[in-house]
């Protein structure tokens, strides 16, 4: 080979690695990126059972269950659709009734919410920004509240 | 004392506004004088940047909750360590620290960069002092850590409980160090762009700074990683959170930057690279404080959600990085090309390295970013986590981390791919044989778990091959090879280790993900159950008082192999009634390099307690790793060339009395 034909080569095997990183990360956005929902839009979204989804909420009064062992089911709630949850696990220290929840996972084929984690907020002032936006978003929830 | 504080903030900001110009100007109109205000200017702003800071470290450690700051974010019944590290705990208190380490940092260029040249000297400092005003602005007009208020309260509202914590003394200033450490490489390569001059001393210059701030953001990022393990309950030690991302970033593209200034220096090539990297790691770090300060991300780092503040910051971020890469554009043609290489050589596996992290650092920005640009341009909220990263950056960092032990093997200019490759013989079959021995006897069901050792012990042999290699081991008698092992230059220590590092941290991920075990079981009192060969007895559960919250202990009890117990693992729930917070405290026993880790759930209606156990094997060498790479770059810091320096002081100060002499 030339100086030049190999220094072409050189560029060439530079610019496919580029070139698969960049389509690896696009597939990997397209097929890894979890959405976030919440209750209420869930008739007009077609979530697939198995499709990896954020559900977020408020979780709704009287609706906590502790089962046997650790699985804990819940409702979320947007005061106009709930959905069933149950997650097996800790639950986060400031989980409780009527607070700003996102669990993460996939439903079911009964329609039931299979959370592999659930998030609440970190602290007492905050509401999860994806939930108080959205609350916000459905008329239910001002601002003046979060204090 | 506070009044005094705001003061020497006000000056500070107008101090670093006279560092910004005249020393600029003096280097445009080639005048000593004017350029050698640059140096005391900027060390009397980092005087004066410290006394705000200790100002307000005392009124946090005095509880004088006439300071709003203090009041928001401290309580008289807390313990006087985390009084004072509560000062860096919020928004405004950790901005303040943000530029005493900028000030610092400027300050230590002004006492130590004597046998500089004088114009790139003052170029740096201007630059340096520009970054600093637009961060006393900042913190002057949207967050003020000095406000007052009338009438004072009596009571402060609480540090948030997550950051009572001894992590919160070592990782926020260790992470700045880092991320502000860059600001210095920023400054010298727009400096040179000013100049339009640029050369292999230049990096000499700043390699060494560049080396600093790693050695810091990787303590940092390492302290981070651990506190998150143990203070959030949930075992984890990354979670690809934005705000970890913010940190891995400028950690990704900074270590590219300390191997192509390598280059640089040593083969006055990839200069304008270099260059561009500093810019942009730089930028990360600008991008990290945006993300983390600007309230876009919902997370225990972001303190307070003000949008001011965060379209200031924004615009900072444009400011600074738009103008270094729009005065890059403009005047990178200008600077000379260097030399041209062979693809198989030290340089080509520096570029090859490059590439590597570059396009890593692309891609964990992407996975950042993405998600706010899909909620800016719609309705769409979503989220990128770990399948994502898993995906696309685990790719990249197995060819990456395959070929590491090569790099410091290959010679310069022309290296023998098949000689090196012999050398590495026996590290390879080490590894191979690691990687059988995990398949056949530890875990058959997993290849990557297998292949994961494999790797790991690939890389820590590959670290030691490169010492052995150099100082001539099997070929010389062992009085001589210790002799020459105490000669080696510090610098190939300093690959060594941190290559060593990155195969312990790499065990560490392997050992962890893959061989990890865990159980969430609720558990009464005398129960016991066990995990991969270890019997814990649930003892139970304890009320205990702190000093400003209350807990329910939970204590549980090793038991070891004839029956007994062999040691006491506690985990809590605690509960902080000023912020009506509770938090879980987790319980840790190390065992070996491995740790048992213990996290308390809720208590049910039986009182039986919800209880999650894991096993992690070799999970210290995660942190350990990192602590071992932080040796690596001290010892690099320590090497001889980066202490004598390029130009000899001496010769600068004849320099310096002849240009005196001359009228």
């Amino acid at each position: 080979m030339t100086r030049k034909q190999k220094r072409l080569s050189v560029i060439a095997g530079g610019l496919a690695f580029l070139g698969a990183a960049t389509g690896l990360t696009f597939y990997a956005l397209g097929q890894k990126a979890s959405y976030f929902y919440m209750p209420a839009d869930l008739t007009t979204a077609s979530v697939q059972p198995g499709q990896r989804i954020r559900l977020g909420g408020l979780v709704e009064k009287g609706t906590i269950q502790r089962g046997q062992r650790a699985t804990v089911g819940f409702s979320v709630t947007d005061t106009h659709k709930s959905v069933k949850v149950t997650y097996t696990g800790i639950l986060p220290d400031l989980f409780r009734e009527e607070q700003g929840v996102i669990t993460e996972g996939t439903f079911g084929p009964d329609g039931v919410f299979v959370a592999d984690s659930v998030l609440a907020k970190h602290d007492e002032r905050y509401m999860p920004k994806d939930v108080a936006d959205g609350l916000k978003a459905k008329g239910v929830w001002q601002e003046s509240k979060s204090e | 004392m506070v009044e005094t504080g705001h003061f020497a903030l006000v000056l500070a900001f107008a101090l670093s506004l006279v560092q910004t110009l005249v020393p600029l100007f003096g280097a445009r109109l080639n005048n000593q004088r004017l350029m050698a205000v640059g140096g005391p200017v900027a060390v009397t702003g980092f005087a004066l940047t410290a006394l705000s800071f200790v100002a307000l470290a005392s009124a946090y450690a005095s509880s004088d909750f006439s300071v709003a700051s203090v009041w928001e974010n401290s309580h008289s019944l807390q313990p006087l360590i985390y009084k004072i590290t509560g000062t860096w705990g919020n928004h405004e208190g950790s901005m303040l620290l943000w530029v005493l380490i900028l000030t610092f940092f400027g300050a230590l260029v002004a006492a130590f960069g004597s046998n500089l040249p004088a114009t790139l000297r003052a170029n740096v400092l201007a630059v340096q002092g520009a970054i600093g005003a637009a961060f006393f602005l900042f913190i002057l007009a949207t967050s003020n850590p000095f406000i007052r208020l009338n009438p004072a309260p009596i009571e402060g509202r609480d540090l948030n409980p997550i950051l009572q914590d001894l992590g919160l003394a070592i990782h926020p200033p260790f992470l700045y160090l880092g991320y502000v450490g860059f600001s210095i490489c920023f400054s010298f390569s727009v400096a040179a762009l000013i100049e339009g001059r640029i050369d292999a001393s230049w990096a000499r210059w700043v390699r060494p700074w560049t080396l600093v701030a790693w050695m810091f953001l990787t303590g940092g990022i390492a302290m981070g990683s651990y506190w998150a393990y143990y203070e959030l309950g949930w075992g984890g030690f990354w979670f690809w959170d934005p705000v970890e991302n913010a940190s891995f970033m400028p950690w990704l593209s900074g270590t590219a930057l300390l191997h192509s200034a390598i280059v640089m220096e040593k083969r006055s090539a990839l200069k304008i690279w270099t260059l561009l990297l500093a810019i942009l790691t730089f930028s990360m770090s600008l991008l990290g404080t945006f993300l983390v300060r600007s309230g876009v991300l919902t997370s225990v780092h972001a303190f307070a959600t003000d949008p001011t503040r965060g379209v200031f910051i924004l615009c900072i971020l444009t400011l600074f990085i738009g103008g270094s890469l729009a005065l890059f554009a403009l005047r990178a043609s200008r600077l000379t090309a260097g030399g041209l290489f062979h693809p198989i050589s030290r340089e080509g596996a520096l570029v090859l390295n490059n590439l590597f992290l570059t396009t890593a650092t692309a891609t964990v920005l992407v996975g950042t970013l993405y998600p706010l640009a899909v909620e800016a341009f719609s309705a769409d909220k979503i989220s990128v986590g770990a399948p994502f990263f898993n995906l696309t950056f685990g790719p990249l960092m197995v060819p990456l981390l395959l070929v590491v032990p090569f790099g410091p093997l290959l010679a310069w200019k022309r290296g023998d791919v098949f000689a090196v490759a012999q050398r590495l013989m026996v590290a390879f079959a080490a590894a191979l044989l690691a990687t059988l021995v995990t398949a056949l006897f530890i875990d058959g069901a997993s290849v990557f778990a297998a292949l994961g050792v494999g790797l790991a012990v690939w890389l820590i042999l590959g670290a030691l091959t490169d010492l052995a290699v150099k100082s001539g081991f099997g070929n010389v008698a062992p009085g001589i090879l210790v002799r020459r092992l105490l000669r080696l230059p510090r610098s190939v220590y300093g690959t060594a280790f941190a290559h060593l590092g990155l195969g312990l941290t790499t065990l560490g991920i392997v050992g962890t993900l893959c061989f990890g075990t865990e159980k969430i079981l609720s558990m009464h009192a005398g129960e016991t159950v066990e995990l991969s060969g270890h019997t814990v007895r649930f003892v139970g559960l304890y009320p205990a008082q702190g000093p400003n919250y209350s807990e329910d202990r939970g204590r549980f009890e090793l038991i070891g192999v004839s029956g007994s117990p062999v040691g006491e693992i506690s985990s809590a729930k605690r509960f902080y009634p000023v912020r009506e917070m509770t938090t879980t405290e987790s319980g840790i026993r190390t065992i070996g390099l491995s740790q048992l880790y213990l996290s308390l759930g809720d208590e049910g209606n039986d009182g039986s307690v919800v209880v999650r156990l894991w096993w992690k094997p070799l999970v210290t060498l995660i942190w350990g790793g990192g602590l071992v790479m932080m040796a690596g770059a001290a010892m690099s810091l320590m090497d001889r060339r980066l202490r004598v320096g390029a130009p000899s002081r001496r010769r600068k100060q004849v320099i310096a009395l002849k240009s005196v002499g001359q009228p």
